[in-house]
Parts: structure tokens; sequence; C-alpha cells
């Protein structure tokens, strides 16, 4: 579709002409999960990009870490991911630089909010979810939609898969709406939430065409950051 | 040196073709206390000597740039913060840019040009700091010396600072070694490099009690050594290390009127230095060669 404007004016058929539109924008797909737990936080994003029909690579990895306590996963539109996760990891050195200490989760949280805010009439499109552990040590995980509204959740799905794993999220995490007959429901355990985390990505790619592949897996705590890799359907 | 008609602007010419506002800005340097930094195979080391007292914190000597890179400095703390500001933000273009580590030998000129500027123009002054710029990328380990003159010399070893001299010379008895040293040899040679630049205390004769007045700041880089400045246990270690390596260090002699240094009266009043390279008055040792 152009933004050009051209569409309000008759189009005069001129032969030989050929109007191209052109999409600044491209969906590369992927999906992308967070968890937080006490003392931890699990994040987790499959590793395809993919181009319409096309694949561009099955072992892309969408976890940026942008410190040794806070991971950036980010998809949509690769190009803008790409750029958002460089300028965020420049002005982290500068800031670091300055103030001669690591900038904590919430600040982090807050900048990024800000740098794609900046961009509001000409957006990132990009699909982001901060996870890391603050300063008092709890597993924390923020959301972003493409114009940097942030808003701090215990779990979230985004991606192409998002509105998939979403509710397995609600239901296996959050225990939304359930009869739990007045228990209190269980402690989150780092073994849990990777475990959810995995289910709900081998469930996304039996139905999203664009998710699957393999998942990475990244376990952030106060140790630092821990990597698993799980394989999915390749179709 | 004693005031006279040509040093009012760092714009004026001397008849004898030298500009005297930049001389004055090189004494800033001295104001400063002693850093050395030294080159070895794969590594640099940056030794600096800080005062500390029981009323303030001692100034930071050392500052990291990027992971390749870093400085000490001697002289006007704030304007090597203007200084460091600036190699970090150029450190910093230079990776997002590039993908890549600013090589040390093209960020050196860049710096020479900015500080250039400033001794050419009469609304600016001189840089009145020193820099030891520890580098390594993929030339290998550098080791720049830049001066307020904006004068860059790549160097195998030099110190700079108040009483630097029995630092210079204790690096130039060993220059040869350096080679062949490993890391933790070469921190050691730096430790001891800057305990012989401190005077002896007259009454007990040693340089260990003079020198534990001060504190000591060492850091290093090197292949596969990102700029990492060492904690104080780890200063301490190396320091006790020091001691096992013998009696290298030399007692510092009296100082005499043709020492640079002009902090202890050793020069007497109203003598010029005569300078032999021309706009720098502090005369470069031998050792300190510029590789091509």
């Amino acid at each position: 579709m152009s933004s050009l404007g051209f569409e309000q004016f008759p189009d005069y058929q001129v032969p030989g002409v050929s109007h191209a539109d052109f999409s600044p924008y491209e969906s590369n797909g992927g999906s992308i999960v967070a968890i937080a737990g006490e003392d931890f936080v699990v994040i987790a994003a499959d590793t395809r990009l993919s181009s319409g029909y096309n694949i561009h690579t099955r072992t892309q990895s969408k976890l940026f870490p942008l410190s040794n306590k806070t991971v950036l996963a980010s998809t949509g539109c690769w190009c803008d991911t790409l750029s958002l996760t460089g300028l965020m990891k420049v002005r982290m050195q500068s800031y670091e630089h300055t103030h001669l200490k690591t900038m904590t989760t919430d600040a982090v949280a807050q900048m990024l909010s800000i740098t794609m805010y900046n961009r509001r009439f000409f957006p990132y499109y990009v699909s982001n979810i901060l996870a890391g552990i603050d300063k008092d040590g709890k597993g924390v995980v923020f959301s972003y939609d493409p114009i940097g509204h942030c808003e701090r959740a215990t779990y979230r799905a985004g991606g192409t898969a998002g509105s998939l794993l979403q509710p397995v999220l609600d239901n296996q995490i959050g225990y939304k709406n359930m009869n739990l007959n007045g228990e209190e429901p269980p402690v989150l355990t780092k073994e849990r939430a990777v475990a959810v985390a995995s289910d709900t990505f081998i469930s996304a790619a039996e139905r999203d065409i664009y998710t699957g592949d393999s998942v990475l897996i990244n376990i952030i705590t106060a140790d630092g950051i821990e990597t698993k890799e799980l394989q999915l359907r390749q179709d | 040196m004693f005031r006279n008609q040509y040093d009012g602007d760092v714009s004026v010419w001397s008849p004898q073709g030298r500009l005297h506002q930049v001389e004055y800005a090189m004494e800033a340097v001295k104001q400063g206390t002693a850093t050395v930094g030294l080159k070895g195979r794969d590594a640099v080391v940056l030794v600096a000597l800080g005062k500390s007292s029981e009323l303030s914190v001692a100034m930071r000597k050392i500052i990291p740039i990027d992971e390749h890179l870093g400085i000490a400095i001697a002289g006007i703390t704030a304007d090597a913060r203007v200084l460091s500001r600036f190699l970090h933000s150029s450190c910093l273009g230079y990776r997002y840019n590039y993908n890549n580590v600013y090589p040390v030998e093209r960020l050196m000129t860049n710096l020479g040009n900015k500080m250039q500027c400033t001794t050419q123009r009469y609304d600016r002054r001189p840089y009145g700091v020193g820099l030891l710029v520890a580098g390594y990328d993929q030339k290998g380990p550098n080791l720049y010396q830049v001066m307020p003159s904006a004068v860059n010399y790549n160097c195998k070893a030099q110190s700079i600072g108040s009483r630097s001299q029995g630092a210079r010379t204790y690096l130039e008895r060993n220059l040869e070694s350096f080679l062949e040293c490993s890391n933790d040899e070469l921190i050691c040679h730096g430790i001891l490099a800057i305990k012989n630049s401190q005077p002896i205390d007259k009454l007990s004769g040693e340089q260990e009690k003079a020198a534990a007045s001060s504190n000591i700041t060492v850091a290093i880089v090197g292949k596969d050594q990102p700029f990492k400045m060492l904690s104080e246990e780890q200063v301490e270690q190396y320091t006790k290390m020091t001691n096992d390596m013998g009696a290298a260090a030399q007692p510092q002699p009296p100082i005499n009127p043709d020492d640079d240094d002009d902090d202890e009266d050793g020069r007497p009043p109203g003598a010029l230095i005569e300078p032999e390279d021309g706009g720098a008055a502090e005369p470069q040792v031998g050792f300190a060669l510029m590789e091509h």
C-alpha cells in the first residue's frame, strides 16, 4: 500500500510506466516468551527468520544480552531489531563510562521506552520483551509495543505466535480464572518456568508457520545467564 | 622559567621560534603525580602513583576508555576528563559503525589533531594534561605519550608527572628485558619503576616506606586481556612479588640541576631550558623511540 498519497488522485494510465509500492517494513517472524520468578527470570525466543513463505535462516538468535543480568528479546522487522539493540548497547556503554556502574534493569526498561518513543512517527516495527534481575534481586519482565509503551509483568508472550502463547501462560503461570479450591498456587520454580516456556513453543510451532526450528532459552539469575536450546518442528 | 614579552598569548611566536604558552602548558603535567607505562611483547602495563591522605580519596589516575584501551593521566584532571570523554565517544562510535575496535594509531592521530587546534587559536588554551595511552589492537601492543603540545610519541616505555626521572632511569636500564617478560613480570617492573621515582626517606633510608604512604594503581591490556584495572589485593600481591624480585630498585640520586624535575629548587632561578627538538620543554630521553 502506498503511503505517498497517490491513491487520492485518478490514475492516468501512461503506457510503459509502472508504479512500484515501497513499504519500509517487513515482518521476519518469530516468537518470544518471558517468565519471571522470585529470584530468576526465563526468557526464550525461537531461531527462525523468515520473509513471506521463505526462510532466511533457522539459526538466528533473537536474544540480546545487554548486561549480565538483563536480556532483550526482539522480534518483528529484523533490521529494526538490529538497529534498536545496537543503539541500546551503545547507550548502555556510555552510561557505564560516565557512572562507573552497570545500568539496572529498571533503568534499561525506561531507556528502551524513551528510545522507542523517539521514533513515534516512524516506529521501530519490533515486539520487545525485556527480562532481567532488578536491584532487589527479583526477576522482572517488561513488555513493549512498537512505540515504547512499557508494562511491567510477571510473564509475557510476543511475536507472531504471541496470541497463541499468551493464553497458555495465563493458564499455567497466572492460574487465571481457575478453580483452585481456595488453595494458594505453588511458588514458581525455575524448572517449571523452563518447562512451560518450552511447551508453549512446541505448541506454537504446531500452528504458527513463522515459529519453529529451535528455541533458545536464557535463564537469568544473580549468578549470570545460563543458555539452553531445544529443537522444534522444522516445517 | 621567567615571564618574557612573548608568552602572553598562545598565538605569539618568540624570536627563537618557540611557543612559550605551550611550554608552560607542559609544566602542568609535572604538577601531577608520577605515572609509568611500559610495553611487552603482548601486553601494555600502566602504573600510577596517587597521593592519598586521611582527608581525601586519591584521584583517579587511570581511566579505562574501551576494552582495548585505557589512559593514565598527569596534570589538570578536568582537562583529562574532557579528553577521556572524547576518546570514549570516538571508540564507541567506531564500534557502532564498524563493529571493531578503534585502531590506536589512528585514534592518537585524531586526538593530536584535536589538541593541536588549541595551540593555534588565540581564544583557546592547550589541554594541561599529559596522557599515557595503553592500547592493544591488530598491530599489537601500543603505548603513546600525549602531551599538551599535541605531540604524540609512540613509546616502548615512558614515565610522566612529577619526579618521573627516576622511573625513566629504571625503565631505560631494563628496557631490553621487557620483550621477554611475562605479564606478571611486566607489572612488577612497572611497580618497581614507580617506586624508583620516590625520594628516599632520609631518616629510614627505605624507599618502601615512602611508597606506602601513596597508593599505586595498576592496569594492564594485551592479547586476550581486555583493559583491566587491578584490585587493591592484586596490587599488593604484585608489590610483594617485586620485593622477591630482588633489589633492582636503585636509590634515587640527589636532585641535580640537569634534572628536568623542577620541584626541588634544583635549578638556579632564571635558567632557561634549551630544548633540542624545538617547541617542547621536556627533553625526550633516548629510549622513548618513535616506531616508524
